[in-house]
């Protein structure tokens, strides 16, 4: 395993006269030492003391981790997942105390650590579930639906872009993500092997994963990147049942804007 | 530093609260019980938007709210977090709530945040630092904080004063007022083998806005001495009650938070928590002092 990025070891106090350097990189390392001058009331080093903080850091972190990727916990356990996590922990200590955005580089860890090495699809079943997080703290906008798109005569529709909600994010992977968020979170049936690509949106308040077929995928990507409703057409190719996509966005409350334009590139007024 | 001769007391009932758990929600708005305000952690409603968000708003509309920090840091050796910082004044800018309190303590190093409350010595160098920091907090969100007292587990061989003196000198420098949470001195007290009576006689009840009652868990040091842990996760124990009538005795009615942050019960079992610190607050029930 690499190390944080963490102070080194030393004495009470730093060069700089700095207490907490050495605390820091003690609480994270349970083989440190406990630094000197940390006393008990009879003025002896305070080692089970010390140790409370350290169990406070680990402890209420590895619960975070846990609220955060509820999927990859049922899939390798609670025992291996605490024991994963601390590991997690101590290589990614939290950059901020916005606790709900902590863990966002899990994927990128599972896919370096040896362990899990052999289940391929865990760190896409992490992506899938940052993205639901994300979601579900993204900001609020008022969804827009069919008849909106209706309205516009059909040349001008193919020159708009619909502007996708804040909660919007498509996860793609060669795995059947969702099948197996679905049999672990849902009482879904057992996951077939097939690559799946998945819209997560946020219908009210609680954040949820969409299939996405291969075609209505491009279409959405091409969307999301700020394309025009023909151009997105086009991308989506032939297999695209657009009927049904338009039905599972609205559902999803995943589209909250029209911009007519003549072109791609061009700004243009908001409906 | 604000002016402490025009700083106000918080805008809090002098009632029972409790902290906010999601999963009350609805029980709350139905059936308060004597819960008269709410406490949130700052850190918790930071999002972009979402449930949390428009819970804090619908609820903010029936009850008056505390905004408790547990992130800031305010005791570390590093500068305050600006981007943490501006997320809390932006809370406190639009929500408008009734106090705003953080910790006597430090969480944040090197941009690492280490998810809990850490210990600082009490010297004249930390006593500059906190109180330029408090100066810092208060100008930024515009508004007095309350700064509340910490559970300790150990001491620091380079102290040079008592808590009670260091809290003092940071609100005299500062016009901050304080936190009084009785656990967390029934806690320090047993870990450091004090008097926790002694402090509650001790402490400057003038500038205490507002006062936290919670569980703690039992263990004990490497040589066998009692060692409480402030867990938040059970009632609050009966010599904690009667250090609290103690409290009320000597400072009168103050806002009073009931903290049940972990193995969170269900909502009759939290308000009839509140319920014993209501009867305290209107009968001074087991006023002993």
């Amino acid at each position: 395993m690499t190390s944080p990025d963490l102070p080194p070891k030393s004495g009470p106090l730093s060069a700089a006269g700095q207490r907490q350097p050495g605390f820091v990189a003690a609480l994270l390392d349970p083989d440190a030492a406990v630094p000197p001058g940390l006393i008990g009331p009879d003025g002896r080093p305070a080692g089970k003391r010390f140790d409370v903080y350290r169990n406070n850091v680990t402890v209420s972190l590895i619960d975070a981790l846990e609220q955060s990727f509820p999927c990859i916990f049922k899939l390798v356990g609670e025992e291996f997942f605490r024991a994963m996590a601390r590991e997690f922990l101590r290589i990614h200590p939290p950059k901020s105390p916005r606790l709900a955005t902590y863990g966002d580089e899990m994927p990128g860890f599972l896919e370096r650590f040896p362990p899990v090495a052999h289940l391929g699809y865990l760190p896409d079943v992490a992506r899938l579930e940052n993205a639901l997080r994300a979601a579900y703290h993204a900001a609020d906008a008022a969804p827009i639906d069919t008849d909106a798109l209706g309205a516009l005569p059909p040349e001008r529709l193919m020159a708009a872009r619909i502007g996708l909600a804040p909660a919007v994010r498509i996860v793609a992977s060669d795995w059947p993500i969702l099948a197996i968020w679905r049999a672990n979170m849902a009482d879904g049936p057992k996951p077939q092997m097939q690559a799946e690509t998945v819209l997560v949106a946020r219908p009210g308040y609680d954040a949820r994963p969409y299939p996405l077929a291969p075609g209505a995928a491009r279409f959405l990507q091409a969307l999301a990147e700020g394309r025009s409703f023909g151009v997105a057409l086009e991308a989506a190719g032939p297999e695209l049942d657009l009927t049904a996509l338009l039905q599972t966005l609205v559902d999803a409350q995943a589209m909250t804007s029209i911009t007519e334009g003549t072109d791609d590139a061009g700004t243009s007024d908001r409906l | 530093m604000l002016d402490a001769t025009t700083a106000q007391p918080t805008g809090l009932p002098q009632r029972p609260g409790v902290g906010y758990k999601p999963q009350h929600y609805q029980d709350i708005l139905e059936d308060p019980g004597s819960v008269a305000w709410l406490e949130i952690h700052a850190e918790n409603y930071m999002g972009d938007g979402g449930r949390p968000l428009a819970q804090l708003r619908h609820l903010a509309e029936r009850f008056p709210i505390s905004v408790h920090g547990v992130g800031l840091s305010i005791g570390g050796e590093g500068p305050l977090d600006a981007e943490h910082l501006a997320r809390l004044r932006h809370l406190v800018g639009w929500l408008n709530p009734a106090s705003f309190s953080e910790h006597l303590a430090w969480s944040t190093h090197d941009s690492h945040y280490l998810n809990d409350l850490l210990p600082l010595p009490y010297t004249e160098v930390t006593l500059a630092r906190v109180a330029e920091h408090v100066d810092q907090v208060q100008d930024s969100v515009g508004r007095r904080m309350l700064l509340e007292n910490p559970s300790t587990y150990l001491a620091f061989a380079e102290t040079e004063m008592s808590e009670i003196e260091f809290l003092t000198g940071i609100a005299r420098r500062t016009g901050c007022g304080l936190l009084l949470d009785v656990n967390n001195v029934f806690v320090s007290a047993t870990n450091q083998q004090s008097d926790p009576e002694s402090y509650i006689d001790a402490f400057p009840m003038d500038l205490v806005g507002e006062i936290h009652l919670g569980g703690h868990d039992a263990d004990t040091d490497d040589q066998g001495a009692p060692l409480l842990i402030d867990s938040h996760a059970r009632p609050v124990v009966d010599p904690v009650w009667a250090l609290y009538g103690r409290t009320i005795a000597r400072a009168g009615a103050l806002p009073t938070l009931i903290e049940w942050d972990n193995d969170v019960p269900d909502w009759p079992t939290l308000r009839a928590e509140a319920g014993l610190a209501a009867d305290v607050l209107d009968h001074r029930v087991g006023v002993t002092a």
